[in-house]
């Protein structure tokens, strides 16, 4: 027999939206209100920001020279030897448009969203969000808010950073294999523009947004000991995974491929 | 002060306060006790507006608190001081910080001040010198008795307290048995204490009341609770595993 009084899939979606939209229109009406929790700002910066160099110098370097690879390999096959130079163009778009952005949104909801939401979770689960609430501090403003706002800003540097570190990799396994560095840089120059650098930077700033609303989410909601921290921070990387791709696809079809068009 | 007028709460279809009727008067010391999951804890995180009623209403003053605007209800938690069951100190901060948090947050304080009043709140508790620690370097008792410090540390009127003896030692206990009735006498603290410790309920209550299947089943002076007639207050005040009360 069927059990009538489960709550069906579709509802379930749809209060799971609604939480995650009335945490977002929180967090957007506190970033303007006072007190700015300054101290934990600072900090989720260095968190989001610089303990993620390591791991976003190493994905774009070997994204960008398995880019550069397949490139060369693809010219070299299939138009002719001498024809890999025209592979910088192609290198540096789908790098700075595609391909760092996502890396980095992953990377980042690996090592960041996940903590966000253990973090808040283990806090939610021992009392300690509650403890805020009594010592009076909104738990939004001094969670959520510097969380997000710092996710705001350091996704899109670790983005450019990353955008140098990739394309720099594809230079490399490019030169290394004798193809011609300055027309490789010529037509790289002649093809790659300002704006397609900002699509890959407006993308990894939609994605701040989604990694640390998710994270802050699920550890909000986090219930049930340390197998529900677990939980959450499953939840978060599947969740916030599954948002980037769904999110950067309609996101290259929305943002005009040039500025001029 | 505080009433609590036929109070209803569920968590996901299991009913924990089912029509909770009591009224708190200023100045005085309640303890609730009742089983273990019963309730209490959920019943007093009503009272500061952590948790918000299915059903019921909670006047403070008269005000129906469930209707106040943000910052009238940040005006009103100022009014309160929370212990916390596992003390739910601060991770990432110090004792120092912990106790501050309310101070500075709930008070305008120099730097001096802020200092003086954080040492004078650990000192009631009987902690000395700590203030550069990290609540990881604590045993459970300090922890809980930050705790205590931290949520007296800013002059609340009205101070909640989730079994303040658990964890700690029967001498320590008895300290902060004194410090709630100091508290009352020479601040005028009203205090609302959770406790499964009944000669701490015995001690500094001026009125008990016993939470059972979601409802207050008995009220009274711990004389009156002693003697009562109910068997389910019986049976729990002398700590009998038989007798009418059978989920544990």
């Amino acid at each position: 027999m069927p059990d009538k009084t489960r709550t069906p899939p579709y509802f379930i979606f749809f209060e799971q939206m609604g939480e995650v939209g009335i945490l977002l229109s929180r967090t957007f009406k506190n970033f303007f209100r006072k007190p700015w929790e300054g101290r934990i700002f600072l900090q989720q910066l260095e968190e989001i920001g610089v303990r993620s160099l390591p791991v976003v110098s190493l994905t774009a370097a070997f994204g960008g020279l398995v880019f550069g690879l397949q490139t060369y390999m693809g010219f070299h096959r299939y138009i002719g030897p001498g024809s890999e130079a025209y592979g910088g163009p192609i290198i540096s778009l789908g790098l700075t448009k595609e391909l760092i952005p996502i890396l980095v949104g992953l990377m980042v909801t690996g090592r960041v969203g996940s903590s966000m939401a253990a973090e808040i979770g283990t806090m939610r689960i021992t009392e300690q969000v509650d403890a805020l609430f009594t010592l009076g501090a909104d738990p939004n403003r001094y969670l959520v808010v510097p969380r997000t706002v710092a996710s705001i800003i350091m996704l899109p540097c670790l983005t450019l950073y990353g955008d140098v570190i990739g394309v720099a990799g594809g230079y490399l396994y490019n030169a290394i294999m004798g193809v011609n560095r300055t027309l490789y840089w010529r037509n790289t120059m002649i093809y790659l523009e300002l704006w397609d650098v900002i699509t890959g930077l407006i993308k990894a700033l939609v994605f701040g947004v989604v990694i640390a609303t998710i994270g802050c989410w699920q550890g909000l909601k986090a219930e049930g000991g340390a197998e529900g921290v677990g939980r959450a921070t499953t939840r978060t990387v599947v969740i916030a995974s599954i948002c980037i791709l769904i999110l950067n696809f309609f996101l290259s079809r929305m943002l005009p491929v040039s500025l001029g068009q | 002060m505080i009433q609590i007028v036929d109070l209803h709460k569920s968590f996901g279809g299991k009913k924990v306060l089912d029509g909770v009727n009591l009224d708190i008067q200023r100045g005085e010391t309640v303890v609730i006790i009742g089983q273990s999951g019963s309730g209490k804890s959920v019943l007093i995180k009503h009272m500061i507006g952590i948790l918000k009623p299915d059903k019921g209403e909670i006047y403070i003053d008269g005000t129906e608190i469930c209707c106040l605007s943000e910052d009238d209800f940040y005006k009103l938690r100022k009014r309160f001081g929370m212990l916390f069951q596992g003390a739910a100190l601060f991770d990432s901060l110090t004792v120092g910080q912990n106790v501050a948090f309310g101070l500075e947050r709930y008070r305008v304080f120099s730097e001096e001040e802020k200092t003086k009043a954080v040492r004078e709140s650990l000192a009631m508790v009987g902690l000395r010198g700590i203030e550069t620690l990290m609540p990881h370097e604590l045993s459970g008792g300090m922890k809980k008795r930050v705790g205590l410090a931290r949520a007296i540390a800013y002059g609340p009127e009205i101070i909640l307290y989730d079994e303040p003896s658990t964890g700690i030692d029967p001498i320590r206990a008895d300290a902060i048995n004194d410090l709630i009735i100091q508290m009352q006498r020479e601040m005028g603290v009203t205090s609302v204490v959770i406790t499964h410790d009944m000669v701490s309920a015995y001690k500094i209550a001026d009125r008990i009341a016993m939470l059972y299947e979601g409802k207050i089943i008995q009220e009274g002076t711990p004389e009156e609770i002693k003697k009562t007639q109910n068997e389910v207050v019986q049976q729990f005040i002398h700590g009998m595993a038989k007798g009418p009360i059978k989920e544990y």
